[in-house]
């Protein structure tokens, strides 16, 4: 065939041509607008029915949003200022910056909320980022008392002698260390409760006396604003982190009681709503206590929210502890751990690396769910938007406020959300 | 991150737990130094906090006058803001100690929810306020209009008595906070706003053109109203209850808080030296220093002179005195004798 | 214990005398120690809060009944699926709530599903604008509190919509929508609603008592819907046995609807318009800004995170699964609707079912614009007025537990069917 062929063949072309551009049709703009845009008759529909929706947000908002008024002391002068025209009154918010940062904290103090937000910062960046060095997870360990006597204030004895009675259950825990690991831990639980209980009091009292130093004392109906929805998320999740690890470990427990416990728990608490318990903390939380037992509202409410955000943290972490391959679990025997030699050496460490992006996800869940004090009178930001609003200044400015408040909610937890996507992505190593 | 609190305050409590129940209200009071007092979550010239986020009002005065006849400070209050829904059971906790929240003096409300009234600082009663642009003259015009109401208040009950008595229907538009409610009334989501005609016209005081709304001659309710503490200590329901007597009785025998310094000193009524605490031992009886009523009165005046700055005539709020006058000017304002 | 072991047979092994110590060291016994002492904790917790919860109760002079369900409520509630008015009972008004939050988060769950499978899909167009478009929706909600929105959508109804008044007049500045059918005002949108000429009256079922025409439009309705898979299941078994499927649309289309049709004529339906007449429309049927609000505000923001799950679904069905059916000559749509989505749905399913119980759970927002839910007439009102916080908000938490539990219960019995059975 070949050579018949060859044989007929008069003419053989010993250069290429030029490559030729591209028909008009599949090249440079057009082409990327007809492939991306419209490629078909129902693309072209959607694609007109977008630009159509983008250009009535731009003509609706943007005039009001360009007019922007930043510098007013009540609507009315805004308005007056506007004169007429259609614009936002954005001076609300810088107005009333500092009350919708802080609420009611004593001015005078306000370094104090923000130097404890930057070393939350410094002290979760080693757990959110495995680069750092590990020395400063010790700082991370430290941070809620610093953090407690910064925002709170009062004698500096009183977080001493908590973190104390965490340093007493350490010496017990290594006291006892060699005879079971129960009896130490045990022991070590008995060793703080008897610190806190009996001696924590005593001392706080005579050091107070001897050596009373420690910043002023802020009250907790001073907190408000944003401040008020970070403690009480962060709080929340950090003190819910043990709490539900020992949770998720019950639930996965072979003692049936212990695990039955748990799995009540944990379904009691994701089957209602946050809100019932949050009335249950401000309405009911004083009739579970010995009588004459009052203590404010931001505490009880964090008690709730760390319940709450307990059971999820379980569920998260269980997810972590299921997602260890089982030989990891049968390693641990064959070295001859025991089951907490196991779940700290072994177990944990790795499960709740695959946890992170869980445990941020309920953060952020958890920290847009802090918008819900507000019914029970705590001013958070949408608290103070309604005092702000009840003001005869502002009476009757609306947008600007919850605009700004879903405007700062949107930078915290989508920042969030993108970190957890990043490390999800780190954490992936399946290729598929 | 607060992990201290949490087990701080257990530990505290669970310390303090034995000594507390066994404390009366005044003791609690004068150890924390300061008084607690449940107040609303803002309604102008009642309570609401100023710019400086200093409490300012009519309710407000009468916190400030007992904490000053107890502890010798009107400053000493922890103001804690309550919502309709919330403020019985931050009395009934121990979370305040008392609650001066425009509350209405009903039965149940002292009998079986468990609280003694203190007295009546403000006669009120329900009323309706209108756009006067609607033309409505009176309630019984009302039919079929929609009512925003603010909820968890006995004006829901009331309006549910007064509609259905009458015949009329309604639609109810339940809102949670005063500024709510006023936005709502404002935007004309709803034809008539209700609620005691002393908050109307507090609120309608703040409107940009309070002459457009009006507020209908009806009177549907008895609403008394006054300071509230928790039924069982005797001993604080009488701190508090002369201390708002003493306010209304020194308007009633022309102590003010201008010659109250005089007067204290002594004079010819035998009656101001048994309250002012020159002659006597009242004080005492009660376990309060003699001088008691003079730090009340001093704090914001007597009730004249609270009524007058806060809500009265002169102020935006511009309420009459009304029933609440004394006695002897035709009103329903009577202290019992200091004897 | 030692004289047993001598008793043995010199052939068993001994048994080992039990020392107490082995309670400790015993991986046997271990677990039962643990368990005793957790067991002893967690009851001793239990018998402290009771006792102090009694203490407190007695120094309140309060005691603990729920005869205040069958006492008269006093108030009102503006929406009323059922029956009532302010002389029934505080139990009657709660269950009131129960259905009011039943149809929201039956309405939430309906949109939340559509707008979610919409943009999730849409997510992964290969059209440029609509995917970013799509990403900028998912995030703004995703990332604002739900309460936020609710709030602002409450504040656009009330705000931006005009008055009744509006409607009013020679020369209104606001018209009705759709022939003159639907208002849009901002007390809420009034629709028209379906009566029936010729009433049967109503049947009385003890709590709830629901118009027979109704009732019978219902039966109708889902006898339809039996009838239809019949008739679906017979095509299927003629595409099976002849390798043609049968057009079936006409024969369904005439089941589900004609009989309901029929019906909706011999009873003499007609729709009855909103009408102005004193200070509001009347007749017709009234949703409620306070519904409105609540429905867009849990709808769209619980889409968002539909979406994404239904795109994480999609996402997960392997490429070979589509390479495979292209190469089998499939079209893209078939290849959507009979390869990828079902498969897809076994992912989407159980994330599914947790967004639908946090709009259950969070119907309880309603207070924030007045939504006369469960939780605003039992947890709300009732309580305030009668002081039986620890009753009712018990009562109030068992009723949504039990919802969650059954909800998620329902569904777990679905996804166990679309499950992959694996050998």
């Amino acid at each position: 065939m070949s050579d018949t062929h060859s044989n007929t063949v008069s003419y053989v072309r010993d250069s290429m041509l030029p490559q030729q551009e591209p028909p008009l049709k599949d090249r440079g703009a057009v082409k990327w607008l007809r492939e991306n845009l419209f490629s078909g008759w129902l693309n072209t529909v959607l694609t007109l029915l977008s630009i159509l929706t983008v250009w009535f947000i731009i003509i609706e908002i943007g005039p009001w949003l360009m007019n922007t008024v930043w510098n007013a002391g009540s609507l009315r002068e805004c308005r007056e200022i506007l004169d007429g025209t259609s614009g936002a009154c954005f001076a609300v918010i810088k107005d009333r910056w500092h009350q919708l940062m802080f609420g009611f904290y004593p001015p005078e103090y306000y370094w104090r909320p923000v130097l404890a937000f930057v070393l939350m910062l410094v002290a979760v960046a080693p757990i959110l980022f495995a680069e750092l060095p590990r020395k400063m997870l010790y700082f991370s360990a430290l941070f809620p008392f610093v953090g407690y006597h910064l925002l709170w204030g009062g004698s500096i004895w009183l977080p001493v002698a908590v973190l104390l009675g965490f340093v007493a259950g350490y010496i017990a825990f290594r006291l006892l260390d060699r005879m079971s690991s129960l009896i130490s831990t045990l022991g070590a639980v008995a060793a703080t409760l008897a610190w806190w209980f009996l001696l924590a009091g005593p001392f706080n009292a005579a050091m107070t006396s001897v050596l009373p130093i420690g910043l002023e004392f802020v009250r907790s109906d001073a907190f408000g604003g944003f401040l008020v929805s970070v403690v009480i998320g962060v709080s929340g999740i950090a003190l819910s982190l043990p709490l539900g690890i020992l949770l998720a470990l019950g639930r996965r427990s072979e003692m049936i009681f212990v695990k039955s416990v748990c799995v009540v728990f944990i379904e009691f608490i994701r089957g209602v709503p946050l809100i019932t318990l949050l009335f249950t903390a401000s309405l009911l939380l004083n009739y579970f206590l010995p009588p004459g037992t009052s203590f404010d509202l931001i505490l009880r409410v964090i008690i709730m929210v760390t319940l709450f955000a307990t059971a999820y943290m379980a569920e998260v972490i269980r997810g972590g502890l299921a997602a260890l391959p089982k030989g990891q679990y049968e390693a641990a025997d064959a070295l001859g751990l025991d089951y907490w030699k196991a779940q700290r050496l072994i177990i944990m460490p790795q499960a709740l690396k695959i946890s992170i992006p869980g445990i941020v996800n309920t953060f952020i869940g958890l920290f847009k769910d802090t918008t819900l004090v507000v019914f029970i009178g705590l001013l958070d930001p949408i608290g103070l938007s309604n005092a702000i609003r009840a003001d005869t200044n502002w009476n009757g400015i609306y947008w600007e406020l919850f605009i700004f408040i879903g405007a700062l909610f949107f930078i915290f937890c989508f920042s969030m959300s993108r970190y957890s996507q990043y490390l999800e992505r780190k954490l992936k190593t399946d290729h598929r | 991150m607060k992990t201290s609190v949490f087990y701080g305050t257990l530990a505290a409590s669970a310390l303090l737990a034995g000594a507390a129940s066994a404390q009366s209200t005044l003791e609690t009071v004068q150890s924390n130094g300061e008084l607690s007092c449940g107040v609303s979550t803002g309604l102008a010239g009642f309570s609401a906090p100023d710019a400086n986020g200093v409490w300012q009002g009519f309710d407000v005065a009468v916190c400030r006058a007992v904490a000053a006849a107890v502890l010798g400070d009107p400053m000493a209050v922890n103001f804690v803001s309550t919502t309709g829904q919330t403020r019985f059971s931050a009395l009934a906790s121990g979370e305040i100690d008392m609650l001066a929240r425009n509350t209405t003096w009903t039965f149940s409300r002292d009998v079986d929810l468990g609280f003694t009234f203190a007295g009546v600082n403000y006669y009120d009663g329900q009323g309706f306020m209108v756009n006067r642009e609607l033309g409505v003259s009176s309630a019984m015009e009302l039919s079929g209009a929609t009512v925003c109401i603010q909820t968890g208040t006995t004006t829901e009950l009331n309006l549910a008595d007064f509609f259905r008595v009458n015949g009329m229907d309604y639609e109810p538009v339940p809102i949670e906070t005063n500024a709510e409610a006023q936005q709502q009334y404002l935007a004309g989501a709803c034809d008539v706003y209700t609620k005691d005609s002393s908050g109307l016209a507090a609120t309608r005081a703040s409107f940009p053109e309070p002459g457009n709304h009006a507020i209908l001659p009806e009177i549907i309710s008895k609403e008394p109203l006054g300071p509230a503490v928790r039924q069982g200590d005797d001993q604080w329901a009488d701190i508090v209850r002369w201390t708002l007597n003493a306010l209304i009785a020194a308007e009633e025998l022309g102590v003010t808080s201008a010659n109250i310094e005089e007067l204290a000193a002594g004079t010819d009524n035998p009656e101001i030296n048994r309250m002012l605490g020159s002659a006597g031992e009242l004080g005492a009886m009660f376990g309060l220093e003699s001088d008691w009523a003079v730090r009340a009165i001093s704090a914001g005046g007597n009730y004249g002179e609270i009524f007058a700055s806060t809500i009265g005539e002169q102020t935006p709020i511009g309420l009459a005195r009304g029933l609440n006058a004394q006695w002897t000017q035709g009103g329903l304002l009577y202290a019992p004798p200091f004897r | 214990m030692s004289s047993t072991s001598d008793a043995r047979t010199p052939t068993a092994a001994p048994k080992a005398a039990f020392r107490l110590s082995m309670l400790l060291y015993d991986q046997r016994y271990r677990s039962i120690t643990i368990q005793i002492i957790f067991l002893f904790a967690l009851m001793l917790g239990i018998a402290w809060l009771v006792d102090n919860t009694i203490n407190n109760l007695r120094a309140l002079g309060k005691d603990f009944s729920f005869s205040f369900l069958t006492a008269p409520a006093g108030y009102d509630i503006n929406q009323r699926p059922i029956e009532y008015d302010s002389q029934m009972t505080h139990g009657r008004a709660a269950l009131v709530g129960l259905l009011n939050t039943a149809i929201l988060a039956v309405m939430a769950c309906a949109l939340a599903t559509i707008l979610g499978v919409i943009a999730g899909v849409l997510r992964l167009s290969n059209n440029w604008i609509v995917a970013r478009l799509m990403t900028v929706y998912v995030e703004l909600f995703r990332n604002i509190p739900t309460l936020v929105w609710i709030i602002i959508f409450g504040a656009i109804m009330t705000e931006s919509m005009p008055a009744p008044s509006a409607f009013r007049g020679d020369d209104p500045s606001a018209s009705m929508f759709l022939n003159e059918s639907v208002a849009v005002t901002n007390r809420g949108v009034y629709i028209p609603s379906i009566q029936f000429a010729n009433s049967l009256g109503t049947v009385n079922l003890g709590v709830v008592s629901p118009s027979i025409n109704w009732l019978l439009v219902f039966a109708v309705l889902i006898a339809g819907i039996y009838a239809n898979k019949a008739i679906l299941k017979n095509a299927t078994a003629v595409q099976n046995a002849t390798g043609i499927r049968p057009k079936t649309w006409w024969k369904s289309l005439a089941v589900l609807l004609g009989p309901v049709l029929v019906l909706f004529i011999v009873f003499g339906a007609f729709l009855e318009y909103p009408e102005l007449r004193g200070f509001n429309f009347a007749d017709g049927t009234h949703l409620r800004n306070s519904l409105i609000a609540m429905w867009l505000g849990l709808g769209i923001y619980t889409g968002a995170f539909v979406a994404e799950i239904v795109r994480s679904g999609i996402l997960a069905i392997s490429r070979g699964q589509s390479e495979a059916a292209f190469a089998l000559g499939m079209q893209p749509g078939k290849t959507m609707r009979l390869v990828i989505l079902p498969q897809a749905l076994r992912v989407i399913v159980p994330p599914l079912i947790s967004q639908y119980l946090n709009i259950t759970k969070n119907t309880s927002l309603g207070l924030a614009v007045g939504y006369m839910d469960l939780r605003s007439t039992l947890g709300g009102i009732t309580i305030n007025q009668t002081g039986r916080e620890l009753e009712g908000m018990l009562l109030m938490m068992l009723i949504y537990l039990a919802v969650s539990l059954s909800i998620s219960g329902a569904m777990n019995i679905y996804n166990n069917r679309i499950m992959l059975k694996e050998r």
